[in-house]
């Protein structure tokens, strides 16, 4: 099994290396797992930033399965390969830093992105977004799907415990001042459970009909809160929008249900994690507290004390593109 | 005497529903409309399934904690059968729902029957088991609404009499279990089975096969419930249903079926289920902090055990003589 991984991490790597020049910054990238559609769509951005450039080469790796062990091993051959920058989405906080410590012992640049490696064992971590981008497009999603920006509007969370929709809502509220005819009404809590985020969903459709939208930063929550919509009988007069995954969705886009949702588009992910690599390998920026580094496209990336920094805000899914990511995630 | 007393204690769990949906007309007046009873009854029917096979299983003496594990396991082999073959017919899926639900409910009561493990064990295992094998078979995947076809998704929406068919599958389960209890021989096996053991087996009958049997149809109905759910909530992924087992079981304790077994009716866990129904469909509308729901139910469900237990109390026989007087 290692010696396979190795040989096969080689001869990907030599394959690839074989026709580009000697100079080019070799990037591997390193999945959660391979065989998972959203880190064959970031494969695939990395790709395109590559192309961008002229000057880089990606190496796409990863284990078998989401293991932190099946990580050590690749980036281990990775670090044989003596490439010039390993981009790991972890599968452990704390178990690859040791490994990947060696890595930087050894000259090579070490980033994080998508699910971070604990900052001694990195330098640079690429967050997709940041609490204060999904609650501030929230409150946009809100707004857009509102006629004339002008109603009531319903949150659909999970429990009311869970840390991420509650700082999710409370940037989302935070934002709000600027959408002034935008008022929530109420907070469901769905529990991540469909049967009870659909219940909830239809008792707010009676005792509160002036509704307009519901928006649910919870992949299950967006789902049942369509389904109950459409089972009422309210599509185009309730609205559902929030944060969910495009093949979970795609059929609640195409009914009316939802016009549109948000997530991270792993494509945007791959490209900024290799233009970020990139940058880094060529010292067009460096890795400090404050300092910026251009994402080519997407942006620039600011980096605050811990050398973290968010990509972007979500991206946005309707008609137009849902059937395409639904494919990939 | 005894048929007096189950008669009012079901009587009486009636009455605490009907005042309770009075009370909450009170704060939200649309709530006792003729649409919205239907619509709780069609919400309550999954339950209802569920409690009618494990009201059989309780009848024994016995316990199946696997039954929303089973009905999550066979939503997503029905799910992803669907979605591989969307031409066959939504009967034929039910079908197979219930047969592949009755093998998951076979192999617990094959297991309680010829190898005498306690169903409490047996089921606790089977639960974990049965909701691994939705990792194994779906690989954490979800099944979606678009991948499922429009008849599959439609067929328990569609309304007869104004009332949709989800609920008409409830009704018709209730029928039948109420017709295998009162009306056949394993029924009224299930009865002697749980409430003497010993008995039953002097009177020819054999205990274990007569709890396997039970465990077959808990199955069976849980496989059903699986369609059913998927198609209602047009959704299957690895968690679905969680934990609902315990809902199950509340509603069989709420409807005055004894735990020791023998004792229960089809009324009383019809009455049980239907309580929970309404309030977990109260809860929503009429404004209750959700840090508070969870233990308001709980609260509740123990105020309507109380109250229907103390309606049924009875004294209790003394056949055998008490020891003082059987001392010389």
């Amino acid at each position: 099994m290692n010696i396979k991984h190795i040989i096969a991490g080689l001869s990907v790597g030599l394959a690839l290396a074989a026709p580009v020049a000697a100079e080019d910054v070799r990037v591997g990238l390193v999945a959660k797992a391979l065989g998972i559609g959203f880190f064959d769509a970031a494969h695939s951005g990395a790709l395109e930033a590559a192309e961008e450039v002229g000057d880089m080469e990606i190496i796409y790796t990863g284990p078998t399965s989401t293991t932190a062990e099946g990580q050590i091993e690749v980036i281990n051959s990775l670090i044989a390969q003596n490439v010039d920058v390993i981009a790991v989405s972890a599968n452990d906080t704390d178990a690859l830093v040791p490994t990947l410590r060696r890595a930087m012992q050894r000259g090579i640049e070490v980033i994080s992105w998508d699910s971070a490696v604990a900052q001694e064992g990195r330098s640079v971590h690429l967050d997709p977004s940041s609490p204060e981008l999904i609650g501030g497009l929230l409150a946009r999603l809100a707004h857009d799907a509102l006629p004339d920006g002008q109603g009531k509007v319903a949150i659909m969370s999970a429990t009311p415990t869970s840390t991420n929709q509650n700082v999710w809502i409370e940037e989302m509220r935070n934002a709000l001042p600027q959408y002034p005819g935008v008022e929530i009404a109420t907070v469901l809590y769905g529990d991540d459970l469909a049967d009870k985020s659909y219940r909830e969903t239809v008792s707010l459709l009676q005792s509160d009909p002036e509704v307009r939208v519901i928006v649910a930063p919870t992949s299950v929550g967006i789902v049942a809160a369509a389904q109950a919509v459409t089972d009422e009988g309210k599509i185009g007069e309730v609205i559902i929008t929030g944060l969910g995954l495009p093949s979970e969705m795609a059929g609640h886009i195409h009914s009316g249900a939802a016009k549109n949702f948000a997530v991270w588009n792993p494509i945007d992910l791959g490209y900024s994690t290799a233009m970020i690599a990139y940058n880094l390998a060529k010292e067009n920026a460096e890795a400090a507290p404050g300092s910026e580094i251009s994402m080519g496209r997407v942006g620039t990336l600011s980096l605050d004390d811990t050398l973290s920094g968010a990509m972007a805000e979500p991206f946005i899914y309707d008609e137009t593109n849902v059937d395409e990511f639904a494919e990939i995630f | 005497m005894l048929a007096r007393i189950v008669a009012s204690r079901d009587l009486m769990l009636a009455l605490i529903i009907v005042a309770m949906c009075l009370l909450i007309a009170t704060r939200f007046p649309q709530f006792i409309a003729p649409g919205n009873l239907i619509a709780i009854a069609a919400d309550s029917s999954v339950l209802i399934i569920l409690v009618m096979g494990q009201l059989c299983v309780i009848l024994t003496r016995c316990i199946d904690l696997s039954v929303a594990s089973n009905l999550a396991l066979t939503g997503m082999l029905i799910g992803m059968l669907n979605t591989a073959q969307p031409d066959i017919p939504v009967p034929v899926l039910a079908l197979l729902a219930s047969l592949f639900g009755l093998m998951l409910g076979a192999f617990n009561g094959a297991l309680v029957w010829l190898l005498g493990l306690p169903a409490i064990v047996v089921t606790l295992g089977t639960l974990a088991i049965y909701r691994g094998m939705i990792y194994v078979v779906s690989g954490g995947a979800w099944v979606n609404a678009h991948e499922m076809s429009p008849a599959f998704l439609g067929a328990i929406r569609q309304e007869v009499f104004g009332v949709p068919v989800l609920l008409w599958v409830g009704v018709a389960v209730v029928a039948i279990v109420a017709f295998i209890l009162r009306r056949t021989a394993i029924g009224r096996a299930f009865y002697t089975v749980g409430g003497n053991p010993t008995a039953a087996v002097y009177a020819g009958l054999n205990v274990g096969r007569t709890q396997f049997v039970a465990f077959c149809i808990s199955g069976a109905l849980a496989g059903l419930a699986g369609y059913l759910w998927v198609a209602r909530y047009a959704v299957a992924y690895v968690e679905i249903a969680r934990g609902f087992e315990f809902d199950v079981v509340a509603a069989c304790v709420i409807g005055g079926i004894s735990i020791m077994g023998g004792i229960g009716t089809v009324t009383g866990a019809l009455l049980g289920a239907l309580f929970l129904g309404v309030v977990k469909n109260a809860l929503p509308v009429i404004g209750i902090s959700p840090f508070w729901q969870l233990a308001l139910s709980g609260f509740v469900i123990i105020l309507a055990v109380v109250i229907n237990a103390r309606s049924a109390r009875s004294r209790g026989r003394q056949i055998l003589p008490t020891q003082r007087e059987a001392a010389p």
